[in-house]
């Protein structure tokens, strides 16, 4: 085998032009898939990761049906004492969840007491909302990071709008579930940032002053957004908690709650699945180039050295072993383009991450970029590239072994 | 026993739809430890009668046996296998393998066919390169040595694996007349030593005299067999 490389190796060497050309282009390719892989992939990750952060959650429970009618925040639609109360003990003994966080939400007029406007609010148990959401506070651009009895988060928008501050005293008035109206007033305890995603220009106010003003007698909830310990395995969480949560029916024995993971609450992810299908297609683009560069070099280094393939068959070499030479050298030369590519291509990243290049997603500006890539996206872009260059090698490897060496001989 | 033996042999080529009958009905033997020429002037089947003794390639009819094998069934796996076993070749270019140094060309096929242990192989290169005058010359490449260099290297090559039979196509067409002679030299030097079979084919009548027997070729047909200082038979 040893010899084999050696062979193999000098013979790249023999056409260093040529080598050095098909190498390049396999770097190129490899620099340009990790490049995009690691800029793309960061960005999509830290969009998602702003979304499920900063309001969203990494998953959602709701009382089945209540999506279907959420433009209008329905109360007769929250999740009841008993089946909450079961979602809990549910979530509690759960490894793999980091925290949750009940909420009801609701809809209702906010009033500065000069002009009235209509607001959308979540009641929250602010210490474990965030921890479901650890984002939420980088979310408060002024006044105090935390929200006692009796405080509101106004959204950004609805404080410029209304002209509210830190500290001002406002009131809000809604109308509970069996429609009698209530109001309170609240102080303005920070202002909050707009997020992408729903309920991203919400406001907050404490769980139980939620229930005061909707004068709820016991304890009911608009949904539960539930933050796992690995994001990696949202996936696999969420379709365990269906299957455990799907067991619970009600009185008519169909089943109480739905669970929805970030994809489903949150537009981005049609544009983060148009990401992924544009790596597929950067990948295909490199797999092509390898493909035929290698193919293309291997097709005139076998068409050159048909003389060469005569005599070390004439002299006895068997088939397989010239199979092997001729693989083995599109297998190196591969292997080149591949650590060139690797080498350059986790250098720019690094340079990127020095140069601390900013950017701007919706009303969020000065996000920065931070591209990254995993190990294993490296040792995938690296195996496929060796792979088909080792595939692209068969053919005239192939070919080259079934030579007859009588005309592999008189080849002039 | 015979090391070949030839039987009716004839081969022909199809082009087309015209058979071209390149070899007609050879019958010869060919003794171990000889010095064989073939000679005849360009098209008279030379080369495609030590294809066929290389087991290069396979008579039309007849019956063709080399060291005890009827090569006319090998496979391709088969003939590769014994020829690395069995036969050296010698060739008119010399295809010595350029990317290969003159101590790898001769490790090749120890290498790359036979699976010889190092200390063998390295005692056995040692041996020939010494013998054919190239051992000085080792570590270049074959773009480094003259044609005669090469040619030497060439031979140690073909005896490395220690083949029961030589074969050598036109050996000395590329070489000036002294280079040649000491070329011819070599090999039956070797051939002395080794108690190897040459059989070489030429049209060079300076070189042919240095064969022990000479068979004389005419389209496609043996015309004579000369024994050097001995009998002469049609």
């Amino acid at each position: 085998m040893r010899n084999l490389f050696k062979i193999a190796i000098r013979n790249l060497l023999r056409y260093k032009r040529r080598t050095l050309m098909t190498a390049s282009l396999i770097t190129i390719g490899v620099v340009f898939v990790l490049a995009y892989i690691s800029i793309a992939g960061s960005f999509k990750n830290m969009m998602v990761a702003q979304i499920t952060d900063s309001s969203l959650g990494h998953l959602q429970v709701h009382r089945k049906g209540y999506m279907a009618a959420v433009e209008s925040l329905p109360l007769n639609m929250n999740l009841k004492p008993r089946p909450y109360k079961i979602l809990e003990d549910t979530l509690k003994s759960q490894p793999e969840v980091e925290a949750y966080s009940p909420r009801i939400r609701f809809g209702g007029m906010f009033s500065n007491f000069v002009e009235t406007t209509s607001i959308r609010l979540n009641g929250v148990y602010p210490d474990r909302e965030f921890k479901t959401t650890p984002l939420l506070p980088t979310r408060i651009i002024k006044g105090e990071k935390h929200l006692n009895r009796g405080e509101i988060l106004v959204p950004e928008l609805l404080s410029v709008g209304m002209g509210v501050k830190p500290g001002d005293a406002i009131v809000i008035v809604t109308t509970n579930k069996d429609g009698s109206v209530n109001g309170k007033q609240f102080k303005v305890s920070g202002i909050l940032e707009s997020a992408q995603g729903p309920g991203g220009r919400d406001g907050y106010i404490n769980f139980e002053d939620a229930m005061e003003v909707l004068r709820m007698e016991e304890v009911e909830v608009s949904e539960v957004a539930i933050r796992i310990k690995d994001f990696s395995q949202e996936s696999a969480f969420t379709k365990k908690l269906i299957g455990l949560l799907g067991k619970e029916l009600n009185q008519k024995g169909k089943p109480i709650f739905d669970v929805h993971s970030w994809e489903k609450l949150s537009p981005f992810y049609n544009i983060a699945q148009m990401i992924d299908v544009m790596s597929i297609f950067v990948k295909v683009m490199l797999v092509a180039i390898v493909l035929i560069s290698i193919m293309n070099v291997m097709i005139m280094a076998v068409y050159e050295r048909v003389r060469e393939i005569g005599t070390i068959a004439a002299i006895g070499t068997l088939p397989k072993k010239i199979l092997a030479m001729f693989v083995i050298e599109g297998f190196s030369l591969g292997v080149l383009g591949v650590v060139i590519g690797n080498l350059i291509g986790l250098s720019i990243i690094f340079v990127l991450n020095l140069s601390g290049i900013t950017f701007d997603f919706g009303r969020q500006t000065g996000l920065i970029l931070r591209a990254t890539i995993a190990p294993l996206d490296v040792v995938i872009i690296s195996g496929i590239v060796i792979l088909i260059s080792v595939l692209a090698s068969l053919q005239p490897a192939w070919k080259a072994s079934r030579m007859e060496p009588i005309k592999a001989l008189r080849h002039v | 026993m015979s090391l070949v033996i030839a039987k009716d042999i004839t081969k022909n080529y199809q082009i087309g739809e015209v058979v071209i009958p390149a070899i007609r009905g050879l019958s010869f033997e060919i003794e171990p430890a000889a010095f064989v020429s073939f000679i005849g002037p360009s098209g008279s089947g030379k080369t495609t009668l030590l294809n066929l003794v290389g087991c290069l390639d396979k008579p039309t009819d007849g019956h063709l046996t080399v060291a005890g094998a009827d090569v006319s069934t090998f496979t391709q796996k088969k003939g590769a296998g014994f020829r690395g076993e069995h036969i050296g070749f010698i060739f008119q270019d010399f295809n010595l393998l350029p990317v290969l140094t003159v101590y790898e060309n001769i490790e090749y096929p120890l290498i790359m066919v036979q699976n010889v242990p190092a200390p063998e192989r390295r005692e056995r290169i040692q041996r020939l390169l010494d013998a054919v005058g190239m051992l000085d010359q080792k570590d270049k490449y074959p773009d480094q040595i003259s044609g005669g260099q090469k040619q030497r290297v060439a031979i140690a090559r073909a005896l490395v694996t220690h083949p029961k039979l030589v074969l050598a196509d036109e050996p000395t067409a590329n070489l000036d007349s002294k280079t040649a002679h000491t070329v011819i030299d070599l090999m039956k030097k070797m051939k002395n030593e080794l108690k190897t079979t040459f059989i070489f084919s030429t049209h060079d009548t300076k070189i042919v005299g240095e064969a022990e027997i000479i068979y004389v070729l005419e389209d496609g047909q043996l015309v004579s067999r000369n024994v050097q200082g001995g009998n002469n038979n049609a």
